[in-house]
């Protein structure tokens, strides 16, 4: 289907059912339960779960196929995102331009950082991204102000001109919406306990991550996708078997630029502000970590690997002393002050202790992320089953006495 | 006129001189020889064919044209394959897609942003890529990853990945080296069987002696250097000079 294999068929319907349902997936607990907290099937979050998703896709075409790491990722996202509220502050609201504008924007620029960067490889590409990450961020923070708003970045105003838009009506402000329908309109659906919420913003960028995800498979399974892996493999032999690998993997590079560009146009359809901090080296790792957690060069690993950090991020750091105490109010008073204590450092403020400890297990014992993880499982369960059979077999084969 | 033409090639690292005025006519259609003791210069000479190293002075002509500061992808598009001393092979991709590859590169040139064509759908360089697998007698491990074949069917990849571009002048460098017997005698005859197939010109550095009698069609002697003799195989065998150069003395 849609020139994909049985079993790329079946992961893209996977991917399919996830996006369509995870506001009930995402949902699993009452919203009155002491568990509702680990609902994450609220839009803010949600929309950053496929976001995300598309950056670490994007990020996954560059590092997972060519083996190039760029350590300057989010400064695509940073320029996507400027470039998207530049198009609402000029333009429109309506999101379709901004969302173009910041996909062609940072596919330029990355061809200009991509040239330049990927006249080195291994280490010394991946100082030279963060390089140019860095500067880009400096720029935005401090140089072009003027452009960028700095410290208090952009928003858009009142007095904007929008000269697509009609004027806001008295007292009104200026929303992201899609011809009319804002990203902001939820519909609050009430189950006997529980609420989930369909939000329209989340479901646009869904549709987005899954147009991602569906170009990643083609790439992945075209001849230029197999090409990114010959250069990751061995570029010497590359070059000695008469292809030009420079501008293979600018191509990645740009690829991923922009996919990174259309994840941070996303982030301002859906939140409309843009500010430097996300274009911050921290920011830049955070899509590594992504990759590297889902599994590095598998189709659905980065996506996997986006939704476990940011569920964490979200879910995990809102866990507070309070909320140990609740958990283990059943203990005598010294065992739970006890337990509070110990698990405290690794919760609220501290979630990146628990995650960096996870990352450290996966890496070791996973080198492969979760991706590797859920192979081994479902091998065990089918070797199981295999077993099982062969048994029943030979019990069949072997007459009653 | 020979299809490859090397007129006075000197190269130098540091003091010590890699190769002096090197002189070397490969005609069309004919496998010829380079042999010398380690250190003679021969891996230097063809890494001067393929772009990896730049003479210091003297010319290499191929075809008519000059190979001299051309990247190593133009020189593999003009028609030079070759195959190294120790395989460079894709070692992360299956046996297949190490044939697959060249058999792209071949149809499409240095670049094609293919990016939404199905590999699966391209048949006309999968039967291409399918029929080598099979001249080499490797059809049955084309799922394999090419790390996990043993070195002489590596060795035998990489030359299918050679032959599958159709080159005009093959370059191997100690194509037998490690083998075991039987292995080498194979790869002697499938190196025979090509070239009366294909008339593909073919230029050979080995130390096999074994290899070299059984295949060459003319050879040359390098030592510290420089070319020493040039001729054809039974002349060489008694040839003073290479006696001397390879059994360090006159016997």
């Amino acid at each position: 289907m849609f020139g994909l294999n049985k079993k790329d068929t079946r992961l893209m319907w996977i991917v399919i059912t996830m996006v369509v349902f995870a506001p009930f997936i995402l949902n699993p607990f009452p919203e009155t339960s002491g568990m509702a907290q680990f609902n994450a099937g609220y839009p803010d979050l949600m929309q950053r779960f496929v976001i995300f998703g598309i950056f670490a896709i994007g990020f996954n075409i560059l590092f997972g196929l060519t083996g190039y790491l760029s350590f300057g990722h989010a400064a695509f996202l940073g320029i996507g995102s400027y470039a998207a509220i530049w198009m609402m502050k000029l333009l429109t609201m309506n999101v379709i331009p901004a969302i173009i504008v910041s996909i062609v924007v940072a596919g330029l620029i990355s061809l200009v950082i991509g040239w330049i960067s990927l006249r080195r490889s291994g280490i010394y590409f991946s100082i030279l991204t963060l390089c140019f990450a860095m500067m880009a961020y400096a720029l935005a923070y401090s140089v072009l102000t003027p452009i960028t708003g700095g410290e208090t970045g952009l928003q858009p105003k009142l007095n904007d001109p929008r000269i697509f838009d009609a004027p806001l009506a008295a007292g009104a402000s200026p929303k992201a919406n899609l011809f009319g329908l804002q990203m902001g309109a939820t519909y609050e659906l009430k189950l006997g306990g529980w609420l989930f919420v369909i939000n329209a913003g989340y479901y646009i960028a869904g549709l987005l991550m899954l147009a991602a995800f569906y170009l990643s498979i083609r790439i992945f399974r075209s001849p230029f996708g197999m090409m990114l892996r010959a250069v990751k493999s061995n570029q010497q032999r590359v070059n000695y078997t008469g292809l030009n690998s420079k501008p293979y993997t600018l191509a990645a590079f740009v690829i991923s630029g922009m996919y990174a560009g259309l994840a941070g146009g996303l982030l301002v359809a859906m939140d409309t502000q843009a500010g430097a901090e996300r274009m911050f080296w921290t920011a830049s790792g955070e899509v590594v970590l992504m990759t590297i957690l889902g599994g590095v060069g598998t189709l659905i690993g980065p996506v996997l690997g986006a939704g476990f950090i940011k569920y964490m991020e979200n879910i995990v750091s809102k866990i507070n002393s309070k909320v140990l105490h609740e958990w283990f109010a059943f203990l005598p008073d010294g065992m739970e002050d006890f337990l509070v204590a110990v698990f405290y450092p690794f919760v609220g403020k501290g979630w990146h202790l628990t995650l960096g400890l996870l990352f450290m297990m996966i890496v070791i014992f996973l080198p492969g992320g979760l991706m590797e993880g859920g192979q081994k499982i479902a091998d065990k369960f089918r070797n199981k089953k295999k077993n099982d059979k062969d048994d029943s077999a030979q019990a069949a084969a072997t007459p009653a006495e | 006129m020979g299809i490859l033409e090397v007129q006075n090639v000197n190269k130098s690292f540091g003091g010590l001189k890699a190769l002096q005025n090197v002189n070397l006519d490969i005609e069309e259609g004919t496998i010829h020889a380079i042999i010398g003791p380690n250190g003679a210069g021969k891996s230097t000479l063809l890494n001067c064919f393929v772009g990896k190293l730049v003479p210091d002075t003297g010319t290499v002509m191929f075809d008519g044209k000059s190979l001299l500061g051309i990247k190593p992808h133009e020189i593999n598009q003009a028609g030079v394959s070759r195959v190294f001393q120790t395989p460079e092979i894709f070692s992360d991709l299956t046996v297949a897609e190490n044939v697959l590859i060249p058999c792209f590169a071949k149809r499409d040139g240095a670049f094609t942003l293919n990016a939404l064509a199905r590999v699966t759908g391209e048949t006309d360089v999968r039967e291409k890529a399918e029929q080598m697998l099979i001249d080499v007698n490797m059809q049955d491990k084309k799922d394999m990853l090419a790390s996990s074949l043993s070195r002489g069917d590596k060795r035998r990849l990489e030359m299918a990945m050679c032959l599958s571009q159709d080159p005009k002048l093959l370059l191997l460098d100690e194509p037998t080296a490690g083998m075991a017997r039987a292995d080498t005698n194979n790869t002697i005859e499938l190196l025979a069987q090509i070239q009366e197939r294909r008339h593909i010109t073919m230029a050979v550095i080995e130390h096999d002696m074994h290899v070299v009698f059984s295949l060459a069609q003319k050879i040359s002697v390098l030592a510290q250097g420089t070319v020493i003799a040039e001729d054809l195989p039974e002349k060489i065998k008694g040839h003073p000079k290479v006696q001397e150069a390879y059994l360090g003395g006159a016997h």
